[in-house]
């Protein structure tokens, strides 16, 4: 890798493999349980709750694990602001009502409603957020 | 992956769930009990008191009554049956093969087995003997074994009807007898699916002619699907000739004793209700059973309370629901009825002792105890009385748990701890 940084790069440390896997990963997890949120919603049946949860659960492993990669690159930045500290805390803030949302999915039968719903809907587009400003592509940075 | 998110998430509810509500005992009991408004924060209640031993320590008794250890190393006793000849049943065992449907039930799990006890399911009967009537029970030897937890037993027509988890057999018996002399025959099939609640219990008519099963609801409230809880949440009728069986009374969400009263032969239960409103709802009740009545679970509580947790509603069931007749209190989880005889004493010779095994959803715990409830005229009359306490140490750790309660009508009581894995026999002194 070469090191041709340039003078606006505040970001030394792109998200590597293994945490673009994670934080991309978070995406399509919490959408998962959104879309199961919507179809207990309209029908009752509780199996969509119980998938919303483990989508959740598993959303929530991912999220926390990029996160940890978020805050280690945002310690080893030269400038704590920026592109890298508004993703860490977007992702913060996703990790952080994604867990409100699996407490409210620990709920028993319609206890979870409505509130999970917008839960759900609220943590996904911040997922989308993080995820879109994290992988955004660093002008003169090499990969 | 799945456990390492399951233990992140346990050790964050353990932190939220240490500040809860504050505990003072707010528990109504009687006839009319004050219902507070329901309430849920992000996380439930749960305090699991952290098991010790009895050491030389013995349970609380009233003034002018004894108790003494009458077996130990049991394997989870339950239900107890005070056979014609003096002998006493243990029915040992633990069922359930609820799956885990959500990672609230992995972590659930998890702590409620802390506050149980680690000895495997016995899955059968002992028989406990005192010959010579000095209060000590000599002999202790399995009468049958590998039956699939056992939970309910009843004596009539001189057989031993045992409630298993799926399925009501009777054992052939003859007085004197300390072993089956054969496995046992099926007389009904019961519900057995999932099993969230697995105790059968049982009584029978005073003629022997019906046998009463209760089965308790396949959930909290409705969290596994209604298709679960077909036939469940009942108080079965059983023909005890032919097997045939009739819902005798719906909607009786976990009625985890029965009994019927000595002199109206009138059918009693005491019945777990719902859990995660708050502290002090549901309460857990003592009822007279009506045949053909709805007791509202799951649409509702005490009467015409909404549970809005069920969706969609039914608020024509809800019009019919029956309230109970006496509150117990809120998570005391009733396990043992038993209607007392004059050979107790004057003081408990009219009412009912209930075997409370304690609650575990609770910030201040409450059961613990078995309480006797006095009756007049065949119905509760004035407040429930302590009568075995001491279970838990003042240090807030639990030496045992009670469970079932049957009256000796040799002017005993005797009270199955399925924590400390002993019997319990208390005597009044003469």
């Amino acid at each position: 890798m070469s090191s041709a940084v340039t003078a606006n790069s505040a970001y030394r440390h792109p998200p590597g493999r293994l945490h673009t896997i994670l934080l991309a990963g978070t995406v399509p997890l919490f959408l998962g349980a959104l879309l199961n949120d919507i179809a207990y919603y309209q029908t009752y049946q509780i199996q969509w709750s119980n998938f919303a949860s483990w989508l959740l659960a598993g959303a929530e492993l991912f999220c926390g694990l990029a996160l940890l990669f978020a805050l280690i690159n945002l310690i080893r930045a030269k400038q704590k602001s920026g592109q890298v500290l508004v993703y860490f805390v977007l992702l913060l803030a996703t990790f952080i009502l994604g867990l409100v949302d699996c407490f409210q999915h620990a709920k028993d039968a319609w206890a979870v409603m409505p509130a999970g719903l917008a839960l759900s809907a609220i943590v996904f587009f911040l997922s989308c957020l993080a995820a879109w400003v994290g992988l955004a592509p660093r002008t003169g940075g090499l990969q | 992956m799945k456990r390492t998110n399951t233990f992140v998430l346990m050790g964050v509810a353990l932190l939220l769930g240490a500040c809860g509500e504050k505990g003072a005992d707010t528990q109504a009991r009687g006839p009319d009990p004050k219902l507070p408004e329901q309430q849920r924060g992000l996380l439930p209640s749960m305090k699991i008191a952290e098991p010790t031993a009895w050491g030389d320590q013995k349970p609380t008794v009233p003034a002018g009554y004894s108790v003494t250890a009458i077996a130990t190393d049991l394997q989870i006793p339950r239900q107890t049956l005070v056979l014609p000849n003096g002998d006493i049943l243990v029915a040992e065992g633990r069922g359930g093969s609820a799956a885990k449907l959500k990672p609230k039930d992995v972590i659930a799990g998890y702590i409620k087995a802390k506050g149980n006890t680690k000895v495997k399911s016995g899955n059968r009967l002992t028989l406990l003997r005192d010959a010579d009537g000095d209060g000590r029970y000599e002999l202790k030897t399995v009468f049958a074994e590998n039956l699939n937890a056992p939970y309910g037993l009843a004596f009539a027509n001189n057989k031993i009807y045992v409630a298993n988890q799926d399925e009501l057999v009777s054992f052939d018996y003859q007085a004197g007898q300390t072993r089956a002399a054969a496995a046992p025959a099926s007389v009904s099939k019961l519900p057995s699916e999932i099993n969230h609640h697995w105790t059968k219990s049982l009584t029978v008519s005073p003629d022997g002619r019906f046998l009463y099963v209760g089965i308790g609801s396949n959930s909290n409230i409705t969290e596994r699907g209604l298709e679960a809880e077909l036939n469940r949440a009942e108080v079965w009728q059983i023909d005890a000739a032919t097997g045939a069986h009739k819902p005798y009374a719906t909607g009786i969400r976990n009625p985890t004793a029965l009994a019927m009263h000595p002199e109206t032969g009138q059918l009693w239960s005491v019945v777990n209700e719902r859990d995660e409103l708050g502290p002090d709802l549901v309460p857990d009740y003592l009822t007279s059973v009506r045949e053909g009545g709805f007791y509202g679970w799951p649409y509702s509580y005490w009467g015409q309370n909404v549970d809005p947790r069920v969706q969609p509603g039914d608020p024509k069931k809800v019009a019919a629901a029956i309230k109970p007749d006496y509150s117990l209190g809120s998570h005391v989880a009733a396990l043992g009825l038993s209607f007392s005889q004059a050979a107790m004493g004057e003081q408990f010779a009219n009412g009912a002792f209930v075997g409370e095994h304690g609650s575990w959803n609770r910030d201040a715990p409450v059961g613990y105890k078995v309480i006797f409830v006095p009756f007049a005229n065949g119905r509760p009359s004035g407040q429930p009385i302590d009568f075995v306490t001491g279970f838990r140490t003042e240090e807030g750790k639990t030496r045992g748990r009670p469970v079932g309660v049957t009256v000796d009508p040799r002017g005993a009581l005797i009270v199955a701890d399925d924590l400390a894995n002993t019997v319990w026999r208390v005597t009044r002194n003469r």
